[in-house]
């Protein structure tokens, strides 16, 4: 009853302020404010008062926060069945705020709810939000000013989250090195091969000898080629190896108020390289990016694809569901180079009423051993404890079925603590994802090289207005 | 004196009644419409999670916005229009034409019109997921014509524009030709039977018929239909944009005005969104104007059936 007053409540809220735009706010905002006193007054009614405010909203993209918090938060009372209220030992309630990340949407709305944060009442403000590796920088921005220094919460990130892998520190620092979120998780990437293709083509499948196989980018090329010559391709899509060179670019790709995008000279690596594999067939042609359902079909038994560039979750939420032959037909080893993909940020956000639960919260999800130990059993997470880390990979109870018995963790461990974190922009997603974009034309022969360049200053102009110029690497 | 304020108390009722429909069309359209106007003239947008704006830079947002690839994408807007419109047209004016002849006496006629008329209850979005899965490069589509021997090879659709472009104008002609030839069909059936016997009488074959009468008689609800048409065509965005992931690939050659528009709105750029706007209305406007004018009768741009349509008129009357 609560949960749909109050869910109810948010969204005539956000509605509103679309008409305020056009003017006709002092009429209907009557109506709003008293359905808000009544689903206070509610939760009031419902549970005990607390020294803090009584309800803290999380927002969220999905609901892979929840079942973790919900899995080792000890606070946690229950959850109502339609996951928007988790109610707290307390009676403190945790609000849901769910938008799907597809488009852009969950920053949206969280833009919006963050510009409203001074003016919104106490309940309604934002309390934790998530961010992803792709955006984080946007919200941990010091002149932005959204995200809490952890220390102004009270938790010292050299002491409280001493054992946290040091790059996704970086990653939630701001430019003063200022950390404004910390995580759970940590997404080292490793390479996922096919146990029977490794055998018909190199005539072992043992995840050290097929390390040794790929262990930089022209090892790899020559065995590619072998794999080509047995009719099999060594990766699927040219957007599989972005990630790799992404990850090591040595400038951020832009400079808030410069007004210049700078194109790192590992990315036209990339560009060459990917053009020179898919030229050479080691690469799936008819498989175009990733997440579509060519990129699904080729993890499949039938496909001839060797191997896919994955982090821990990859395997979990995306490789595992697509496979349909036999368990343990996969195996990891390391990748041609380390890299990190994805990982989500939780942060305090400036304004808080729940300053003790949040710092509860996030000392709880990202600095106690045993939890973060307890999700990596249950999800599968790799997570952010590097002595937890380093006795899973030695633990056999992490060997995993899907992979033949094999414990990824001994090959995840070494990647996360060799990871250096490449310089973050606030422009990153949007580079990201146009640049693949732009080019994926230049790879399918549609376009020429220029015009793929071209194409690239084109979108990112239209997607940050306050960018002028693109420098390309000579 | 005493007659005239009695008189008027009736005409306050009317006006109190479509009260609500002013109200409801000052707040959600015209405000808006105006403020997308006033903002066309402002630079206003978010850089992060910081506002920029609004400051007003006069015209600094239509020359930007002109010096872009705003024709490129007018053109791709109106190609791929043109490849939906041309066939939908065609096929309707011929069923709607066989639906209403009374000569013929088609069976099943409820079934065909019911048929015809489902792909319309589509989500356009969910209709182009599907149209993305038929024709994927490992989808159903490719399979068939592999195991069929048409091609060894799965064939890219998507990864041409002549391919894409084929797949949009499809899928627009498929869901909305039941549409219009439902409606062409009411506006045949409107027509008086007894031009049709006399017209009959007179030794006039079907093929005379329907260039002569059926035509001529109907151009009001083709004038409506191509109006239509034309401003859906103008703000056509669902279907490319799903079936190219919102990037118009390939080399933007798919990308229409909305979807450039879109664009514009991932970063909140309200000026040089409202600039576009500003334009597509304009655009929207005299192309109303023209059709308007061609198909209702002005004696400058009288084309032949027009006169027809005087003659038939006069006659009637």
């Amino acid at each position: 009853m609560n949960a749909n007053h109050k869910t109810r409540a948010i969204s005539r809220r956000s509605f509103l302020k679309g008409v305020g735009a056009v003017g006709a706010a002092g009429m209907l905002a009557a109506c709003g404010g008293s359905d808000s006193t009544a689903a206070s007054g509610g939760s009031a009614a419902g549970g005990e008062a607390a020294a803090e405010g009584k309800v803290i909203n999380i927002y969220s993209w999905n609901d892979e926060f929840r079942t973790r918090l919900e899995a080792v938060y000890p606070e946690v009372e229950s959850t109502s069945a339609d996951g928007t209220v988790t109610t707290l030992k307390d009676g403190t309630e945790i609000h849901w705020v769910i938008n799907p990340n597809q488009d852009g949407v969950y920053q949206q709305k969280l833009d919006e709810a963050l510009l409203n944060q001074g003016s919104a009442s106490a309940d309604d403000k934002v309390d934790i939000f998530l961010s992803e590796t792709d955006y984080v920088f946007k919200y941990t921005d010091a002149a932005a000013d959204v995200a809490m220094p952890l220390t102004d919460l009270g938790i010292d990130p050299d002491t409280d989250l001493a054992d946290q892998y040091p790059f996704t520190k970086t990653t939630a620092s701001d430019a003063n090195g200022v950390q404004r979120g910390s995580t759970w998780q940590c997404c080292p990437g490793l390479l996922v091969y096919r146990r029977d293709i490794a055998l018909d083509t190199f005539g072992t499948d043992d995840p050290v000898a097929i390390g040794e196989k790929v262990k930089d980018w022209d090892t790899f090329k020559a065995s590619a080629e072998e794999l080509k010559a047995k009719g099999y391709y060594a990766l699927a899509s040219y957007a599989d190896t972005f990630r790799l060179y992404g990850n090591s670019i040595s400038q951020p790709w832009g400079v808030e108020g410069s007004g210049t995008i700078t194109v790192d000279p590992q990315i036209m690596q990339w560009v060459s390289d990917s053009k020179e594999w898919l030229d050479a067939g080691y690469l799936n042609k008819t498989v175009k990016g990733q997440f579509n359902d060519d990129w699904n079909k080729s993890m499949g038994s039938a496909s001839k694809v060797f191997a896919f560039l994955l982090p821990a979750w990859g395997i979990d939420f995306t490789l595992a569901p697509n496979w349909d032959g036999p368990a343990g037909s996969w195996a990891v080893t390391n990748p041609p180079q380390a890299y990190n993909w994805g990982g989500s940020y939780i942060h305090a956000c400036q304004g808080t009423d729940n300053p003790e639960h949040v710092r509860d919260i996030i000392l709880a999800l990202t600095a106690t051993k045993d939890n973060l130990i307890k999700i990596s059993k249950d999800y599968m997470d790799f997570t952010n404890t590097m002595s937890g880390m380093q006795e899973a990979a030695t633990d056999d109870s992490f060997a995993s079925e899907f992979l033949g018995g094999q414990n990824a963790y001994e090959y995840f461990s070494p990647v996360a603590e060799n990871i250096v974190i490449a310089p973050l922009s606030s422009y990153d997603q949007g580079c990201v994802e146009l640049i693949q974009n732009a080019f994926s034309d230049y790879y399918q022969g549609n376009v020429d090289f220029d015009r793929a360049k071209e194409n690239f200053e084109t979108a990112i102009k239209e997607r940050y207005p306050d960018i002028t110029t693109v420098v390309w690497p000579d | 004196m005493n007659k005239k304020p009695k008189h008027l108390s009736y005409a306050k009722w009317g006006y109190i009644f479509i009260i609500p429909f002013f109200l409801t069309f000052f707040i959600f359209s015209f405000i808006p419409l105006v403020d997308t106007i006033r903002y066309s003239f402002y630079e206003y947008y978010r850089s992060g999670i910081k506002e920029i704006g609004p400051n007003f830079i006069g015209l600094e947002n239509y020359k930007a916005l002109f010096e872009s690839d705003l024709l490129k994408y007018a053109g791709n807007t109106l190609l791929l229009w043109l490849i939906g419109f041309i066939p939908q047209i065609v096929i309707a004016l011929l069923l709607a034409n066989w639906f209403t002849d009374m000569r013929l006496k088609l069976r099943g006629q409820q079934f065909f019109k019911v048929v015809i008329y489902l792909p319309n209850l589509i989500m356009a979005s969910a209709f182009a997921m599907l149209f993305f899965a038929l024709f994927s490069n490992s989808g159903p589509i490719n399979s068939i014509l592999m195991s069929l021997g048409i091609t060894s090879e799965p064939i890219d659709f998507m990864g041409t524009a002549f391919g894409t472009r084929s797949l949009v104008g499809l899928m627009n002609f498929l869901m909305w030709f039941g549409n219009t030839t439902i409606m062409l069909m009411a506006a045949i059936m409107g027509i008086s039977p007894e031009i049709f016997e006399a017209a009959e009488l007179d030794g006039c074959g079907s093929v005379k018929r329907f260039f002569s009468i059926t035509l001529p008689l109907i151009r009001p609800i083709l004038a409506y239909t191509l109006i239509t048409s034309i401003i859906g065509g103008l703000q056509m965005f669902d279907v490319p944009q799903i079936l190219t992931n919102g990037q118009g690939s390939p080399d933007r050659t798919s990308m229409t005005l909305i979807m450039f528009l879109n664009n514009h709105l991932k970063s909140r750029n309200y000026g040089m969104a409202g600039a576009l706007s500003v334009f597509l209305f304009i655009v929207s406007g005299i192309l109303c104007f023209f059709v308007y004018r061609m198909t209702n009768g002005s004696d400058t741009t009288a084309a032949k059936p027009e006169k027809h349509h005087k003659s038939k008129g006069g006659a009637k009357a």
